[in-house]
């Protein structure tokens, strides 16, 4: 009776944990294992039509030798867009297998089963009008084993002036970002400078940073650091503008609640009007962000020796319009993906937001 | 750990939007005793957040002089404490770190961190120390403000109309935790309210204030013995005197027995 008793309850808690675990998981069902087939038949199929369809239009697939680990590779181009292909179809089931342990990951993986069959189709048909019949315009839309090609060709060239783009980048937003919030705390706090600074930001604030272009060339030593200018100008006024916003909203029964409980000016500047103003800033920021891409790669076509907005340029003199696409592909990835960072940290520092704000 | 508190000849004078000058208090002497609970009520205009502002030192008079255990008032300091009507909370701090911040903004966090959870458990909020102010209820939030306000161990905590905001079953519940955490404490306090009941339930003594110019009509003391009954005939008749002193006892003729 009395081990009875005493196994009751632990078996209780067993069973309660197991029921729990089936809540969190749930029943894999049928329909994921067919949005997973989904998800990568649509690249299957590319590789499929990549292989089989006639090759009807003239196209010289070069090959290009690959170092890697000490040996050399021949790779022909199309082999190389095969590769790729498979490589996502690969990546996607791959992240697929992982999501099956979560109901709301695999939730979120079936709703995008669709999207990513599509981008698989789009791809197949994009290489039938690129390459296997060349129905687009040529050279101004080649097919994708040809956008690889400027990759295996240019490789180390490419990589150079991505990272010549991200240095730009770094430095100019950063500077901005850190000059825009600055300014901004300094013309949300004090009336006096909000008296002579903000009406300056709010004209100044409309132009378009290009347009200080022909100073920033002339009268700053190179043109790294001019292009540097053009972006921290762009970022700088957005943000500070942003921020001096946010700064004046704070609603006055906080500084008073703040001070009653023991602070000073700095406790009030730095523990309640910056917080009260990280949303401002961050939609500064977020605003500042596009406007700096847009700068970062004018300001390349239009005077820097480097650069991803550089490398389109002088690929487009020489009609090599399949250079272009793949400086494109590197821009929405890399793009995308410095505003997804900036997104998380966004996501993080706002956590107390969470539920207050429609999304 | 309380505080006396003595104002006299207190003016204070607005300018309202048209230019007009407005007396919002006119001619205020109190005395507050050590360790007592007192209430401002009155309708609306009559001065009694002026006053209390006051006192905080988040407001200065023209004339007149208010001092704290025989000190000039100048300005906020710590030693008293205060409870604002409502959303006063920080809202990107955590309900542990707002219950905090008095202890971080005077250097002691180090030094007093226990006290925190202590804080949290006597307002009865375990559990809900990592959530931010607008996941939990208003009553939740008022118990939050009022741990806040305490934890700096002020020797009098002003409370303006902190349960105003609230429906009646939690503002009961509430008042009882006040006067528990009063009598635990022996803190002055001074609160600013329009309900008759509240003050009553709550004050050693209630200042009655009416409006043009704000001004101190009345002093009751409430002589009832603590614990009081809402119900009681006492309650009932002291609760007629103050309604019949705003003229509202013909428009209420019957008190009303909600709770």
């Amino acid at each position: 009776m009395s081990t009875q008793t005493a196994v009751l309850p632990a078996a209780r808690k067993k069973e309660s944990a197991a029921v729990k675990d089936e809540k969190k998981t749930g029943r894999i069902d049928k329909r994921y294992i067919l949005s997973l087939i989904l998800t990568i038949s649509g690249f299957i199929i590319a590789i499929g039509v990549n292989i089989f369809f006639p090759q009807k239009a003239e196209v010289v697939f070069k090959e290009y030798i690959i170092t890697a680990f000490g040996l050399a590779f021949h790779l022909n181009i199309n082999d190389a867009y095969i590769f790729v292909v498979a490589a996502l179809a690969l990546g996607f089931f791959i992240s697929g297998l992982i999501a099956i342990k979560d109901k709301d990951s695999r939730r979120k993986y079936s709703r995008k089963a669709y999207f990513r069959f599509a981008l698989g189709i789009a791809l197949a048909v994009w290489d039938i009008g690129g390459t296997k019949l060349q129905l687009f315009a040529q050279p101004f839309f080649p097919g994708p084993a040809q956008v690889i090609e400027a990759y295996l060709a240019d490789n180390e060239y490419i990589i150079q002036n991505t990272l010549y783009s991200l240095r730009l980048y770094a430095a100019g937003f950063s500077c901005g970002v850190l000059l825009g919030v600055g300014t901004g705390i300094l013309i949300g706090w004090f009336p006096k400078v909000y008296y002579w600074v903000f009406p300056v930001l709010k004209i100044t604030g409309v132009v378009p940073a290009v347009a200080w272009m022909p100073f920033a060339l002339t009268l700053l030593p190179n043109s790294f650091t001019a292009a540097v200018f053009l972006i921290v100008i762009c970022a700088w006024f957005q943000i500070a503008f942003l921020t001096a916003q946010g700064i004046q909203s704070v609603p006055k029964q906080s500084y008073e609640a703040a001070r009653i409980l023991g602070s000073g000016q700095a406790d009030l500047i730095l523990h309640v009007a910056i917080p009260h103003a990280m949303p401002d800033i961050f939609t500064g920021i977020g605003s500042a962000n596009a406007m700096a891409f847009t700068t970062l790669v004018m300001s390349e076509m239009l005077g820097q020796p480097g650069g991803l907005g550089y490398y389109i340029n002088q690929s487009k003199v020489w009609s090599a319009y399949y250079k272009v696409l793949a400086a494109i592909v590197i821009m929405a990835v890399l793009f995308s993906l410095i505003n997804h960072i900036i997104g998380r940290i966004q996501k993080h520092t706002l956590r107390w937001q969470e539920g207050v704000v429609k999304k | 750990m309380s505080s006396s508190i003595s104002i006299q000849g207190v003016n204070r004078i607005y300018t309202d939007t048209d230019g007009k000058a407005v007396e919002a208090l006119k001619g205020i002497d109190l005395d507050i005793r050590p360790g007592e609970f007192i209430s401002l009520i009155g309708p609306s205009g009559c001065g009694k957040t002026t006053l209390l502002r006051l006192i905080a030192g988040l407001d200065k008079p023209q004339a007149g002089q208010l001092d704290i255990d025989g000190k000039k008032i100048s300005g906020v300091d710590t030693d008293r404490g205060y409870v604002f009507q409502q959303g006063s909370l920080f809202p990107w701090l955590t309900i542990e770190k707002n219950i905090a911040y008095g202890l971080r903004a005077r250097g002691v966090y180090k030094k007093d961190r226990q006290k925190v959870g202590e804080y949290i458990k006597m307002v009865g909020l375990d559990g809900f120390e990592g959530a931010y102010p607008h996941q939990i209820s208003g009553g939740m939030a008022q118990r939050v403000a009022i741990a806040r306000a305490l934890i700096n161990d002020p020797k009098a905590l002003l409370l303006d109309e902190p349960m105003g905001a609230l429906d009646s079953f939690t503002r009961s519940d509430l008042q009882d935790k006040l006067l528990e955490l009063w009598q635990q404490n022996g803190t002055t306090m001074i609160l600013v309210t329009h309900d008759i009941d509240e003050a009553i339930y709550l004050s050693d003594r209630i200042v009655i204030m009416t409006p043009r110019p704000g001004k101190i009509s009345r002093i009751i003391d409430v002589d009832l013995p603590r614990p009081r009954q809402r119900g009681s005939g006492d309650f009932l008749s002291l609760r007629r005197e103050i309604l019949e002193f705003f003229e509202l006892a013909q428009a209420i003729p019957q008190p009303e027995y909600t709770i």
